[in-house]
């Protein structure tokens, strides 16, 4: 982030927690209960992101001493992105697929930001490799528009109108040691 | 004819003179030159006059060990090509070595290549007589008929092989004291050096290729100096380039024996770092040492023990060093490097005290007397041939491969900027360079 | 990275990276649909001048479970002055449209020609040149080696983000012939692993004193003396012990008794060291069927590593676009 340069704090640590746990409820009321989920992050931050999420449906579940890795895992959208060769090589992050699989669950694919819909287009390709769940579905905590793929999201944080040249910024205590969502010119 | 007034060259980097050159010889000096001069034109005499007030004046350069290639691979140099980058050099004569196709093993080779050299006119072709048939290391060439041709033949060498076989070895040193000759050995005891890619040591073991060890070297020069001394012949060591080497050839000195030894240019100043790169530019035989062998070939050079400078200028095609090192020929082109080396590494080196007098030794005068060449290495002095090269001590240049006289561009100096420049050759009282450039014969007006 | 030609050009970091990449690779090699779009549309030849059927195909599947297009050359005696030279098969190469070339040669130093004379511009991996290098081998072992030592607790079993300091590496047998010794010594020795290299005097080469290792005549002593976590034994040639193969041993079974693997050498080993060697064996001589068949024997997880590893090498190398020298 270009320091100086106008930014404002549009989700605080409340904010998002809120969000989070919104979602959460939004998420088990949709498909009526937690028995068939799985959440996937997408690394970078789409990882705590799904954990936090885990956890809170856990707690709402009443089952909060449950393994979280048994719901929640990670999927590395790396090799199926289709502007690989545009950037320079990424290090790749793991992939961890919940012991249980994904055929015939309900994978819920969790982002930071949903911008062009790019990643969830890879994310799609790089489940279809993994098996053959019964629905996915998405949460994100920011949906920032400028779509270029047909894809939308099933669960919202907060939907913010941004110009392309906007930049908006997720940190996460798990990574960034705060939490919040800025954007910036 | 035309003649040349050369005004105020430092003759072996000494005091200050004129020359005067004409009828192939050193008509004139200092005072004297500028009257003869001045007698010669009013006869009608063409006498083109030459500033050297910032040259040095040496007796022209002699080289013992020069591939010209011809007959047989004249894709890489010719007599003519070769012999006329020996002129831009500052060569008036070079030693053709043996290993052409047909190997030059009879009279009617040497004398076919020193027919060539007469011909092309940039500088003296001495063949150099194979010492055995085909190079083969089985039974002696006609030396005698060598020695007795029309080409004179007192070098023989198997270079590029080693007389290995020790009775072989014994009976050629012999042979050759009926004719005044010598026997030039390449040191390189051949079971040891099977495969052999690079020096071994430290790199090779890095680099995984085939080393070539010193001792490969040493020992072949070990048994000569000491087969020398026992039938009482002169034998010279081609390409010296190991610190046990000069050890060796030392202790054969001080002992009394007739041994005469070589150290090419690049021996004096690469070391086997520069086959890091893998670049077969530097692929060469005997290959590129340690820096402490390079530290022991100059001292060596300096104390006298190595008597000569000798190019061992080897032109390979682009193709033959265009390629994977193992797959690449060994060897590099020297002729037009070499004054410029060996000032480099020597002149301007404050280690040594080597001056202009040391290169007019090690470059023309004690060549020519292991070559038995009587009209070379001479003093430049009054009645001696005109066979001289006019030298700017304080020109650097930057070697461009393109741009060499030979035919080949295998240069391992490609893009480094030498010291010193060849202005002007003179053989046998002709221009053979003017300005740095090569004149051909019929660049001057008869 | 714009190459891969020599395990020493590996800095802690690349060679971490690459482990890491690799531990990522192996991951989806266990799932029933193995193959990564990664590489979609990219073609890698693999240009093999000598025979090895073993190197080409695990590049060959690594190439393909990562979708590039693949193209074999073997141009096995058709190199050096006979046939086409290594320039023209390159130019011919580069003209066909490869992005990248694998290639393996009996000439030391012929990959790195290739990837600095300009013949090609495309990056160039080393599957083993001569004598000299086998950067590939090196970090599979690394990678075996490093999922055996240091895996465990929060790196996971792959040892993820973790070097191999400290552990202790013996390598056994012909070191003067193999490029695997020279990569494993130079890439162990930047990951922290102390290394050292056993063999008879006459299988070392001349300077061996300078490689970052330590070296010894006897193979009981290192074992008792070095208690290795790690033994990795070398491919002898039989051939090598005649006199046109350079007399380097009098007999094999002279080799056998003073450097094989055999039943009591495999006892003194501890409990945990592992038994390595990067194939074909030669079972009997440098190793005994018993050591290569024990459940410590690394022997089999090697190759399947070996296509990770070269997944991971072709994804950094490729992967990126054309900045990816220190950017990432």
């Amino acid at each position: 982030m270009t320091s100086g340069a106008p930014s404002t704090t549009v989700l605080s640590e409340n904010d998002i927690s809120r969000a989070l746990t919104r979602i959460a409820h939004e998420i088990l009321e949709r498909n009526k209960g937690g028995a068939d989920l799985v959440l996937l992050g997408i690394p970078t931050r789409g990882a705590p992101l799904a954990r936090r999420l885990g956890e809170r449906i856990l707690a709402a579940e009443g089952r909060p001493d449950a393994p979280l890795e048994d719901l929640v895992g990670t999927l590395d959208i790396t090799m199926h992105r289709d502007d690989l060769r545009r950037n320079p090589t990424r290090a790749l992050e793991p992939t961890r697929i919940p012991s249980g699989g994904l055929d015939e669950k309900v994978v819920v694919l969790v982002d930071d930001v949903l911008y062009s819909g790019r990643t969830i287009r890879a994310a799609l390709d790089a489940i279809s490799d993994l098996g053959r769940p019964r629905a996915v579905q998405l949460a994100v905590l920011v949906d920032r528009g400028h779509r270029e793929l047909p894809i939308r999201a099933d669960y919202i944080g907060k939907n913010l109108p941004t110009s392309r040249s906007e930049r908006v910024s997720v940190r996460l205590t798990e990574l960034d040691g705060t939490d919040s969502v800025v954007l910036s010119s | 004819m035309t003649t040349y007034l050369i005004r105020a060259a430092s003759v072996l980097g000494g005091e200050r003179s004129d020359l005067y050159l004409a009828d192939g010889v050193i008509a004139a000096l200092g005072a004297d030159a500028a009257d003869a001069a001045t007698t010669a034109r009013a006869d009608g005499v063409d006498v083109v006059e030459i500033d050297a007030s910032t040259l040095i004046a040496l007796p022209g350069l002699v080289d013992l060990h020069t591939h010209l290639r011809e007959p047989g691979r004249e894709d890489a140099e010719t007599v003519a090509s070769g012999t006329r980058a020996a002129a831009v050099g500052g060569f008036t004569c070079v030693h053709a070595m043996a290993n052409t196709d047909p190997v030059a093993d009879t009279a009617g080779v040497v004398e076919q290549v020193w027919r060539l050299g007469e011909d092309a006119g940039w500088a003296q072709v001495r063949p150099v007589g194979a010492v055995t048939v085909g190079l083969r290391g089985e039974q002696l060439a006609e030396l005698g008929a060598m020695a007795d041709s029309a080409a004179a033949v007192r070098v023989f060498s198997d270079d590029g092989k080693c007389v290995d076989d020790p009775v072989l070895m014994r009976r050629a040193l012999e042979y050759v004291k009926a004719f005044d000759g010598v026997v030039a050995q390449h040191a390189q005891e051949p079971r040891l050096t099977q495969g052999a890619l690079m020096h071994e040591g430290v790199v090779s073991a890095e680099l995984g290729l085939t080393g070539w060890p010193a001792v490969a070297e040493e020992a072949i020069v070990a048994r000569d100096v000491l087969l020398a001394e026992h039938v009482g012949s002169r034998v010279h060591i081609c390409h010296l380039s190991t610190a046990g080497s000069v050890d060796i050839v030392r202790w054969a000195k001080a002992r009394g024996i007739d041994v005469t030894a070589e150290v090419t240019p690049h021996h004096l100043i690469l070391t086997d770092e520069a086959v890091r790169g893998y670049d077969p530019q530097f692929k060469v035989n005997p290959p590129l040492r340690t820096a402490a062998d390079v530290a022991a070939v100059r001292a060596g050079l300096a104390d006298g023990t190595i008597d000569i400078v000798a190019t061992d200028h080897a032109p390979h095609p682009d193709e033959d060093k265009d390629c994977e090192f193992a797959a690449a020929a060994m060897g590099m082109t020297g002729l037009e490097t070499a004054l410029s080396v060996v000032v480099a590494a020597m002149v301007d080196n404050p280690e040594y005290d080597f001056d202009w007098a040391d290169v007019a030794r090690t470059m023309s005068t004690t060549p020519a007397a292991i070559g038995r060449v009587a009209e070379q290495g001479r003093p430049l002095e009054v009645g001696e041939p005109a066979n001289l090269v006019l030298v700017d001590p304080d020109a650097t240049w930057t070697v461009d491969p393109a741009a060499l006289r030979t035919a080949s561009e295998n240069t391992p100096f490609a893009s480094d900027e030498l010291p010193a420049r060849v202005i002007a050759t003179f053989w046998r009282g002709r221009a053979t360079v003017l300005d740095g450039e090569p004149r051909a014969r019929t660049d001057v007006r008869a | 990275m714009r190459h891969l030609l020599s395990a020493a050009d590996l800095s802690r970091a690349e060679a971490i990276e690459i482990l890491d990449t690799t531990a990522t690779m192996a991951a989806t090699q266990s799932r029933e649909i193995k193959k990564l779009p990664a590489l979609r549309g990219l073609t890698v030849v693999n240009l093999f001048f000598e025979d090895s059927t073993r190197t080409r195909i695990s590049f060959e599947a690594a190439a393909k479970r990562l979708s590039a297009d693949v193209i074999n050359f073997s141009a096995k005696g058709s190199s050096v002055s006979k046939g086409e030279s290594l320039k023209d098969t390159a130019l011919t190469l580069a003209a066909m449209g490869a992005d990248a070339v694998v290639i393996r040669h009996q000439a030391s130093g012929a990959p790195h020609r290739l990837a600095t004379s300009g013949w090609v511009r495309t990056p160039v991996v080393n599957a083993g040149d001569g004598m000299h290098q086998h950067p590939t081998q090196a970090l599979l072992d690394a990678f075996t080696m490093r999922r055996h030592l240091a895996g465990g607790g929060e790196a996971g079993p792959d040892g993820i983000g973790r070097d191999l300091a400290g552990a202790k590496v013996v390598i056994v047998g012909d070191v003067l012939h193999s490029r695997v010794a020279r990569s494993n010594v130079d890439l162990l020795h930047t990951l922290g692993a102390d290394v050292t290299l056993v063999a008879p005097p006459t299988l070392l080469p001349v300077g061996v004193h300078t490689w970052p290792c330590a070296v010894s005549y006897d193979l009981n002593a290192t074992i008792a003396d070095v208690r290795p976590d790690a033994i990795m034994m070398l491919r002898v040639q039989r051939e090598r012990m005649s006199s046109a193969g350079g007399g380097f041993f009098p007999s094999p079974m002279e080799y056998s008794r003073r450097y094989g693997l055999d039943g009591t050498r495999l006892a003194a080993l501890p409990e945990h060291c592992v038994v390595m060697h990067p194939g074909p064996m030669n079972r009997g001589l440098e190793i005994s069927a018993k050591a290569a068949d024990s459940p410590r024997s690394t022997i089999v997880e090697q190759v399947a590593n070996g296509v990770a590893v070269r997944m991971a090498v072709l994804y950094l190398l490729l992967a990126g676009g054309t900045e990816t020298e220190g950017s990432r």
